[in-house]
């Protein structure tokens, strides 16, 4: 690897919106909100921002919805979108332009007033020649828990209970989070239950469908100290754009995300994480459905192929867990307002290190891994970022 | 000489008991049951499938014409032919008509194609006939109408029936008309369209036909011609013309499980004819409606050597029987179902349709020259056609490689509830085909409890919505049966 954002840039300030069917709020109060909660955890200004990126799907185009909202003074702004990764994106674009040594203070934004598009969960997948399949979001992540039950021969009642135990957990952590958007304790025989949004996956697999903003100040890491005691340093970030082969050829095994395991080494390396499972204290993956957060365990080999099932009933990720996963709800919980979710993945583990989660808070974490996808299983950008102190 | 050279024939999956309109309406119930064109379907993607029934391993390549009839076109202005001969795989330097409006046009089609045969301008020409006509609810032609597709390739080889000799008669009598913004038939009295309509009609062009060539009812093994609702009509017409009502070709069977199929349905009789016809048979065959056209036909050994098809008898055999009427009602638009909430879809772009109606309609895909990876690309991202293997990475160099006739395994599957569709829940599978090559695709005609990994897929040709007014069609995987 040629170069490594290790250690070069740090994170001083974070905000974050409370997710949800924020049915009063519009773009601009999602990117205000957050934004100015983290100037002021940064302890600086508006006019302190040399540059910022902007992270959304739907809510906007161009710099331009950033600004406005802000009315930023002419300065130079960057809408970006990864799909589902685009938060990361917004970070990434901060991050390595600080790192560059081209600006100093850099605003990373991500926002998605997602419930403006008026529906349930994502518009359905289309293509130009009106010809798609027609297949919900749910859909194409069904059938990866349709390939895994298949494979690791698990019964429908082994599989779903499997995922739903998942749902149970991240549930538990919502609960604990004043800022998610689903904030009520489930029982495995709800989520087995619950009426069935795309076969095997039911209404507890799919993550909220939520509005929300979140942004993070990102500065040099030689001047970090000078805004806060405690900065939170970026350790790795990785991103990896499949090439889409997965739905073109026959030897994509469809139990596993490629994106996600090659990002997750990538980061790993530029890190310096030879132990995955050891080393990281706690990570928020894009658990978009309960079966995303299963693969992403063995693709970020937090657990072995195949062997997911032994950690969650083993209650290796649950908050009191060797690896707590999503201890603030994740995507499940916290919920997923698009362009948002990649910079409040890595909101928690900064609340973590800061020792400001409340009732989440986990014993002494040293780092944590956000992993941020994109797109379906079988064609994703994955971004994997390793936060530490 | 000029003659059939194969059959084919498509019946819906989907059959309704005749008696689910009754308990819907009340009245009086018709014996049998009707076939429904699923949602998905209509006279387009109905003549496509029979015509690959007739098809089978012909290359649609060597045929020099495809005339498609049908009362119940999608479009007024526009030919459906020219889709149709994208998705047969044919030449772009061929004939395609086509011809709309009458009930006889089945039958006009066939002798147009004879025509052009015996004239030297084609050697060979497929006919198709589809129709998926509607009558308004709670009346009783509801019940007899049925949806179907006939399909017959004329040629000057390997001809299994050679045409003999036709006649033709015009008749100007209104008995069922549909106006151009009527989308329901409408009818006169029965009895005066019987007796002064089909009842006299049927038998001059039978009649005509034989007096012209000299030949007299004995001299034929089959007498084959559309039938009404009443069966007994028809029977009656063969008697007057000076049949025997054991050389009929029974109307019965296509009614009591079909029903009555428009245009389609002189040819879906002939290709029941042919299915038990035997070397030497005479065949008089005739279609009707404001007039008749009618042919002799002289069936040849070559009929003994025509490979397996499913036809009419394999069609009927394959049947999937409603549970409600209801169904019947929102697949063909009577009654409005709600709307989705949410956004309308995008429209589907015409440029892209037009640049990629090889993929889409013809399902065509690539194999690539260097590593051999065979590769369809269902278009789901911007990323169509393929320029790049995604094994190997070669660039644009590629042969052309067709899935619409390839097998396949089910990979993986969904059944969505989120997805809007017709009849939820939308069944998605991933499919591995024989011979190579991946992709996603809508599975029609299904039973959601009968699917599993490892099911066994074919493709069908389908239409995928209709969009201002435009039918956009592609293909679904259906389970083989």
């Amino acid at each position: 690897m040629p170069g490594s954002i290790k250690d070069k840039v740090a994170i001083v300030g974070m905000g974050c919106t409370r997710f949800g069917e924020l049915w009063e709020k519009g773009t601009t109060d999602l990117i205000v909100e957050p934004v100015n909660e983290a100037l002021a955890d940064a302890g600086i200004e508006l006019k302190d921002i040399e540059a910022a990126w902007g992270g959304t799907l739907f809510s906007g185009n161009g710099g331009r919805t950033v600004s406005e909202a802000l009315r930023l003074q002419y300065k130079p702004v960057t809408r970006v979108e990864n799909a589902c990764g685009s938060g990361h994106e917004a970070i990434r674009g901060a991050a390595y332009a600080v790192a560059a040594g081209v600006y100093d203070i850099c605003l990373a934004v991500g926002y998605e007033k997602l419930k403006d598009e008026g529906q349930s969960g994502l518009p359905g997948m289309q293509n130009r020649t009106g010809t798609h399949y027609e297949s919900s979001m749910p859909g194409v992540f069904a059938m990866m828990a349709t390939r895994y039950f298949n494979r690791y021969g698990l019964t429908p009642e082994e599989g779903k209970t499997m995922l739903g135990k998942i749902s149970v957990k991240s549930h538990h952590n919502g609960s604990l989070n004043p800022k998610a958007h689903l904030r009520r304790e489930i029982k495995l025989e709800q989520v087995l239950n619950a009426p069935i949004i795309a076969w095997p996956l039911g209404l507890f697999d799919c993550c909220g469908v939520s509005d929300g903003g979140a942004a993070a100040i990102i500065v040099r890491a030689d001047m970090a100290k000078n805004f806060t005691d405690t900065p939170v340093y970026i350790k790795a970030l990785q991103i990896c754009a499949g090439p889409t082969s997965g739905r073109l050829l026959t030897d994509y095994d469809y139990t596993h995300v490629e994106e996600s395991y090659r990002a997750g080494i990538a980061a790993y390396a530029e890190a310096g994480v030879t132990n995955p499972r050891e080393e990281i204290s706690m990570a928020e993956v894009h658990d978009c459905f309960s079966i995303t957060e299963a693969v992403t365990m063995e693709d970020l080999q937090f657990s072995p192929r195949g062997k997911v099932r032994d950690d969650i009933e083993a209650g290796t990720f649950e908050l009191s867990g060797q690896l707590p996963v999503q201890p603030d709800g994740g995507l499940k919980c916290f919920g997923h307002p698009i362009g948002a979710s990649g910079i409040r993945m890595i909101y928690e583990p900064y609340l973590q290190f800061k020792g400001r989660a409340g009732d989440r808070q986990l014993k002494d974490p040293k780092l944590a891994l956000a992993h941020n996808m994109g797109n379906e299983p079988y064609a994703p950008v994955v971004s994997c970022c390793i936060v530490g102190l | 000489m000029a003659g059939i050279v194969s059959y084919g024939a498509y019946i819906p999956w989907h059959r309704m008991e005749r008696q689910k309109c009754v308990s819907a309406w009340g009245g009086f119930g018709m014996p049998g049951e009707k076939a429904v064109a699923y949602f998905d379907e209509d006279s387009v993607t109905m003549a496509v499938e029979a015509a690959r029934d007739c098809l089978g391993d012909i290359d649609g390549r060597t045929i020099d014409g495809l005339y498609f009839a049908t009362t119940t076109s999608p479009y007024k202005e526009k030919q459906c032919a020219a889709i149709m001969a994208i998705a047969l795989d044919m030449r772009r330097d061929i004939r395609t008509i086509d011809v709309n409006t009458s009930l006889r046009a089945g039958a006009s089609a066939f002798g147009m194609a004879m025509d052009a045969i015996q004239a030297g301008s084609a050697n060979s020409v497929l006919v198709t006939a589809a129709d998926i006509r509607m009558a308004a609810p709670a009346g009783m032609t509801e019940q007899g109408l049925g949806d179907g597709a006939g399909a017959i390739l004329l040629g000057n080889d390997n001809v299994i029936a050679e045409i003999q000799g036709s006649y033709s008669i015009t008749d100007e009598l209104v008995g069922t008309w549909r106006a151009a913004d009527d989308t329901f038939i409408r009818s006169w009295e029965d009895r005066m369209i019987m007796d002064e309509g089909y009842g006299k009609v049927i038998p001059e062009a039978l009649m005509g036909i034989m007096k012209k060539y000299n030949l007299e009812p004995k001299d034929f093994a089959k007498v084959v011609f559309d039938s009404p609702v009443d069966g007994r009509k028809h029977g009656k017409a063969a008697v007057a013309a000076g049949f025997d009502p054991s050389q009929v070709q029974d109307p019965f069977t296509l009614f009591l499980n079909v029903g009555l199929t428009g245009c389609a349905q002189s040819l879906m009789m002939l290709v029941s004819a042919l299915e038990s016809a035997k070397p030497g048979d005479k065949i008089l065959f005739a279609g009707s409606g404001n007039g008749v056209d009618a042919f002799i036909l002289q069936v040849t050994d070559a009929i003994e050597k025509l490979p397996e098809r499913r036809g009419i008898t394999g069609h009927l055999a394959s049947k999937k029987m409603m549970d409600n009427y209801n169904a019947y009602l929102t697949w063909r638009g009577i009654v409005p179902q709600e709307e989705a909430r949410r956004p309308a879809k995008t429209p589907a772009r015409l440029s892209a349709m037009w640049r990629e109606n090889k993929q889409q309609i013809g399902l065509w895909g690539i194999k690539c020259k260097q590593c051999g990876t065979i590769q369809y690309d269902d278009g789901a991202a911007a990323t169509t056609p393929i320029r790049v293997c995604a094994k190997c990475g070669a660039q644009d160099n590629f042969d052309d490689y067709n899935f619409a006739n390839k097998k396949a395994t089910v990979f993986s599957y969904t059944h969505d509830n989120l997805a809007p569709v017709a009849d939820p829940p939308a069944s998605v599978v991933l499919i591995d085909f024989e011979g190579g090559g991946r992709a996603f695709f809508d599975l029609t005609d299904r039973d959601p409890a009968e699917l599993e990994v490892g099911t066994k897929v074919e493709m069908t040709f389908r239409r995928m919505q209709i969009n201002r007014g435009l039918s956009v069609y592609h293909w679904k995987a259906r389970p083989v049966r």
